[in-house]
């Protein structure tokens, strides 16, 4: 993955509100990167910009070599089912499907005929074969998050964005979610993207990249 | 903060709030329930401002009594004594003949003097200028209305056949007292002078004559009179001032104002659910800035006043707006039902925009209030901690406090207490069934489960509608209602009527004659002989007045059913025979044996309309002899077979020697027109009944009115739609939110807006199964209790009020989320999960 000079500004009125300057950098196959930076320092928005979940003023984002930002909406998310994966802070399951729904929501997208099996096993493997058929109001917040790496792995991306993944959790939940991604990221041999503020974690990644109020910081690496 | 700074600041959040949209929906709901109701109230109050109006020349006198026999010379007498100015005039139905073409016409006699009050307005030709003229038309001459002029292609100069005369046609009347006509289309009418009428041969022994005298006067003396009148006057003799006058029209006119009342009531009740879930979300979207403002030291009582205030301006704006759409509506609802009421329509007045404004305030009051509550118990720390202060809900009080509200609507709009009672349980009663319905539908739905890739976006729609149960529950059941209304008024009305008409043989009765004197039978017979038409049937009638039961006199005031009133007010039409008549059934007791017996046979409806039963002693006056025989059998009638039929039937013995004509009936082909001019021309004082025309006429009628009903419940149906988007409006943040989790794991937009597609279709399709099995069973039941025919039922309502729901509903509701792509998934995950 490659993102090349990518700016993000809003405008507010006459005012200009400069989130992401300038930031280009690769990721290669397999490795793991931490985005680290304060409050507000734009990591999120990097990282959606690297989903193509929003776009960016300038700049291109290349994944497996295709220009994100010349496809259009459909086409990034074609991309997206395809290619990406999603753990986020505050989960954002469906409230109206069951954990194993939720689970299979990726590969239904994707027309996968063995969906249900396929979920049932990423299930499994994240240690909630008995929560299957609980929503996610039943479940603890570690539980809600190991559903969400669940429905991020099973269509096994390339690429694992994680934004905060431990954010909302107390500290023994967090440490078993951060184990269980590093797992999968060795298993899968996934791409793992993470943000977070969290200096433990992101010292777990091979390399780290900071952001100052919208700026790459050089030769943290 | 003074009032007027209260004033300034609730003006400025309802400027804000309509500004950013977020009380569209509240306001849409509020204008189509006003918009309903003022619909009906202007044109109800347009109805009966004409009815006023006319009553007041209606009578053509101050007072007048009438009666089926002549009057006794005594009541003309008094009033001259009195100092009254008096005249009388006589009215009957006959045919009129022009050429070789013939009419039915209604004919009134009148003597010099006519009319006492008011004036009528004649003119030379059709649409010729008209001139008041306060006398009778000369001897020798008629005047005739539009309706007989052109039936028969006349000028004045004309002359036309009444009876055995020849008299000539003076004018055309455009304006008459005292007219049958009116609001309801009947006869085509002939104004003669009384002193003609001996020469034409029409009144004889048992006519169908309504005699009547008019009375006129200065105030005290009319009151005088009427006091001695109302002493003197026979059951059958009416007094008739100008507060009594035309109590049918009035009651039918006011029997058609419930109904279209009853239509908008619906409206009001649907209208309510989408006010009770908009002021739900208007809450919820508030409580932060009602946080805000109690932390900045805005006591409670403020808050809440603040809002108050905000829905009270909300009220009257959309009040206002709806009272605006209600005029332009009545509108087109009085040119629906132009030709069902032949009158000319003063403009409304102010009052039904008054009662639309204060209906909406209420509407807005009882659904908003109790949620509004809540507003002003907002603690402040919810600046700190997003979860303190949710509303809770409504409670016991504030459901107690909403059923008041559309209750007392209910009950003020149906403005008898009965009636609005009877609305009302049959709306909860309907509401409850159809939530409880599609409650349970919902509930079955849960449990299928389609598997694979093309079931997903229905397995997610089932899951929306299901976690959202009450709400889906709710639109299921308002849409349902709305769709249900339109199928039954359409689909359900045409097929009825063509089952109805399916049933009829061709070769049924379509003429009736009435009025055949005793002498005129065996030569009428032999006119059907020799034009080889079957010989009909021909049955004596006898007029009479049922004046006891058991012995215990009996008068109209002893009945609360409307129907028996009249049965009882009137003369009924008695016949005598040795054998039952062929088509009718014997269900209770038995015939009589011998023609001596002192027995009579009741038809079964309406000995139950009486509350007659085997045993009772009936007591009838016949032009003032009485005689009391019992009933010994009920018959069943087949009403439908347009066959001459009798309420009562006597053993021949009771009425020999009472004054009696006869009545037959007999199918006409439409290639034998000439033979009717044939029979008017030889029997001049028969009166021959068009069935036909008749039944078109009331078809017409028919018609006309559910066209207007069915006008009102477009309001419905749009009540409907509003509950619908109300609805979206209130998960619009929920769905947004799902929609850009789906688009983060991949989902392409045809693919999230299949889902919400899949959830609107199935809340439609739904709505219109409801719909159909509701209207349904209306249909049956019309089928056989009203029209009793068979009714196999229209197999595609089904297919077509499923699909048509479906797919209008998810159009309807997609239209709704069209903002659902509008912003980076992204930024609807930070602005929805926050």
């Amino acid at each position: 993955m490659r993102a090349i000079a990518l700016a993000k500004q809003i405008r507010s009125g006459d005012a200009r509100l400069d989130i992401l300057s300038d930031v280009s950098f690769d990721v290669a196959r397999s490795e793991a990167v931490a985005i680290v930076g304060a409050s507000g320092s734009g990591k999120s928005t990097l990282l959606g910009l690297l989903a193509g979940l929003d776009t960016p003023s300038a700049g291109r984002v290349l994944l497996d070599g295709v220009d994100l930002f010349a496809l259009d909406e459909d086409g990034r998310a074609a991309l997206r089912a395809r290619l990406v994966g999603f753990v986020f802070q505050s989960f954002q399951l469906l409230p109206s499907l069951t954990a194993l729904e939720n689970a299979m929501l990726p590969l239904e997208l994707a027309g996968i005929a063995e969906a249900r099996r396929q979920a049932q096993q990423m299930l499994e493997r994240v240690g909630l074969a008995e929560r299957c058929n609980h929503y996610p109001n039943q479940l603890s917040g570690g539980e809600q998050q190991r559903v969400a790496i669940a429905r991020a792995f099973v269509g096994t991306p390339g690429l694992l964005l994680a934004d905060e993944p431990t954010g909302n959790l107390d500290a023994a939940s967090g440490a078993q979610v951060i184990e269980l991604m590093f797992e999968l990221n060795r298993e899968f041999g996934t791409t793992l993207l993470l943000v977070t503020h969290d200096e433990a974690l992101a010292q777990r990644c091979v390399r780290r990249l900071r952001l100052v109020a919208g700026w790459l910081q050089p030769g943290d690496a | 903060m003074n009032g007027l700074q209260e004033i300034t600041l609730a003006l400025r959040l309802l400027w804000r709030d309509a500004r950013s949209g977020e009380v569209g929906l509240l306001a849409a709901a509020v204008v189509i329930a006003v918009a309903g109701l003022t619909t009906v109230g202007f044109f109800t109050s347009r109805v009966e401002q004409a009815l006023a109006r006319q009553s007041n020349q209606l009578l053509g006198a101050d007072l007048t009594l009438s009666s089926d026999r002549p009057l006794e010379a005594a009541f003309e007498q008094n009033a001259r004594t009195g100092g009254l100015s008096v005249t009388h005039a006589l009215r009957f139905p006959s045919m009129t003949a022009h050429g070789a073409d013939s009419a039915l016409t209604e004919i009134k006699a009148v003597a010099d003097g006519y009319p006492l009050r008011g004036e009528l307005k004649i003119a030379d030709r059709l649409f010729g200028a008209e001139r008041a003229v306060h006398d009778a038309p000369a001897a020798g001459t008629v005047w005739v209305d539009a309706r007989l002029l052109t039936r028969f292609d006349l000028k004045t100069g004309d002359t036309l056949r009444v009876g055995h005369s020849e008299l000539r046609v003076a004018a055309l009347v455009t304006q008459e007292p005292d007219s049958m006509t009116g609001f309801f289309n009947s006869l085509p009418r002939l104004l003669m002078n009384a002193a003609d009428v001996a020469a034409t041969g029409l009144v004889q022994d048992g006519s169908r004559v309504r005699y009547i005298l008019y009375i006129a006067g200065g105030p005290a003396a009319v009151d005088a009179y009427r006091a001695w009148a109302q002493r003197h006057v026979a059951p059958w003799q009416n007094i008739e001032g100008v507060r009594d006058a035309r109590p049918e029209v009035r009651s039918a006119l006011e029997r058609a104002g419930y109904f279209l009342g009853l239509a908008a009531l619906v409206s009001v009740v649907i209208a309510a659910v989408a006010v009770a879930l908009a002021a739900r979300r208007f809450v919820v979207r508030h409580l932060d800035a009602c946080a805000v403002m109690r932390c900045c030291g805005a006591r409670r009582a403020t808050v809440t006043r603040l809002y108050a205030l905000h829905f009270l301006l909300l009220g009257v704006g959309a009040g206002a707006v709806g009272c605006a759409i209600g005029y332009l509506a009545q509108n087109l609802l009085a040119i629906r039902l132009a030709a069902a009421i032949a009158v000319a329509l003063p403009p409304p007045d102010g009052l039904p925009a008054l009662h639309g404004v204060v209906a909406g305030v209420v509407l807005l009051a009882g659904f908003a209030l109790p949620p509004l509550m809540d507003l002003g118990r907002v603690p402040a720390l919810r600046v700190l901690r997003r979860d303190l202060g949710a509303p809770r809900g409504l409670g016991a009080a504030g459901y107690l406090f909403a059923a008041a509200a559309i209750g007392g609507l209910v009950l003020w709009q149906a403005r008898d207490l009965r009636l609005g009672l009877y609305m009302l349980g049959g709306f909860a009663a309907a509401a409850a069934l159809s939530a409880l319905l599609a409650y349970g539908l919902l509930a079955l739905l849960g449990r299928v489960r389609i598997f694979g890739a093309g079931g997903v976006n229905w397995r997610y729609g089932i899951a929306n509608l299901r976690r959202r149960r009450f709400a889906s529950a709710a639109q299921v059941a308002a849409l349902g209602v709305g769709i249900m209304a339109l199928l039954t008024l359409t689909l359900i009305r045409g097929d009825l009527l063509a089952s109805w008409k399916a049933t009829l043989r061709p070769d049924l009765p379509n003429r009736f004659v009435i009025d055949i004197q005793p002498g005129q039978v065996q030569r009428l017979a032999g006119f059907f002989q020799a034009r080889g038409m079957p010989q009909p049937v021909m049955f004596p009638m006898v007029r009479g007045r049922l004046v006891a039961v058991n012995g215990r006199a009996v008068s109209p005031s002893d009945y609360a059913d409307d129907r028996a009133r009249r049965l009882v007010d009137r003369e009924f039409n008695l016949s005598w025979a040795d054998v039952p008549p062929s088509d009718n059934r014997i269900v209770a007791g038995r015939w009589w044996e011998t023609q001596n017996a002192r027995e009579l046979s009741v038809e079964e409806g309406i000995a139950g309309t009486l509350g007659l039963k085997l045993g009772d002693a009936l007591t009838y006056d016949v032009a003032g002899s009485r005689f009391t025989a019992t009933i010994t059998s009920l018959r069943k009638v087949d009403w439908d077979s347009f066959k001459v039929n009798f309420f009562v039937i006597a053993a021949p013995a009771l009425l020999q020697g009472q004054p009696v004509s006869f009545i037959t009936s007999f199918y006409a082909p439409p290639e034998r027109t000439a033979m009717l001019n044939d029979l008017v021309r030889e029997f001049p004082n028969l009166v021959v009944i068009d069935v036909a025309q008749v039944m078109a006429q009331v078809q017409r009628l028919m018609d006309q009115a559910a066209d207007a009903v069915q006008f009102m419940f477009l309001f419905t149906l749009a009540a409907g739609l509003a509950v619908l988007h109300t609805a979206i409006a209130g998960t619009r943040d929920e769905r947004e939110y799902e929609a850009a989790v789906m688009r983060v794991l991949g989902a392409r937009r045809g693919q999230v807006l299949s889902v919400q597609f899949a959830e609107f279709a199935l809340i439609g399709a739904l709505a219109g199964l409801l719909a159909a099995a509701a209207a349904s069973v209306l249909g049956h039941l019309l089928a056989d209790r009203v029209l009793h025919v068979p009714y196999l039922g229209t197999p595609w309502i089904w297919p077509l009020a499923v699909a048509g729901g479906g797919l209008g509903i998810a159009a309807s509701g997609l239209l709704g989320l069209r903002r659902l792509f509008a912003a980076p998934p992204l930024q609807t995950l930070r602005r929805t999960s926050g």
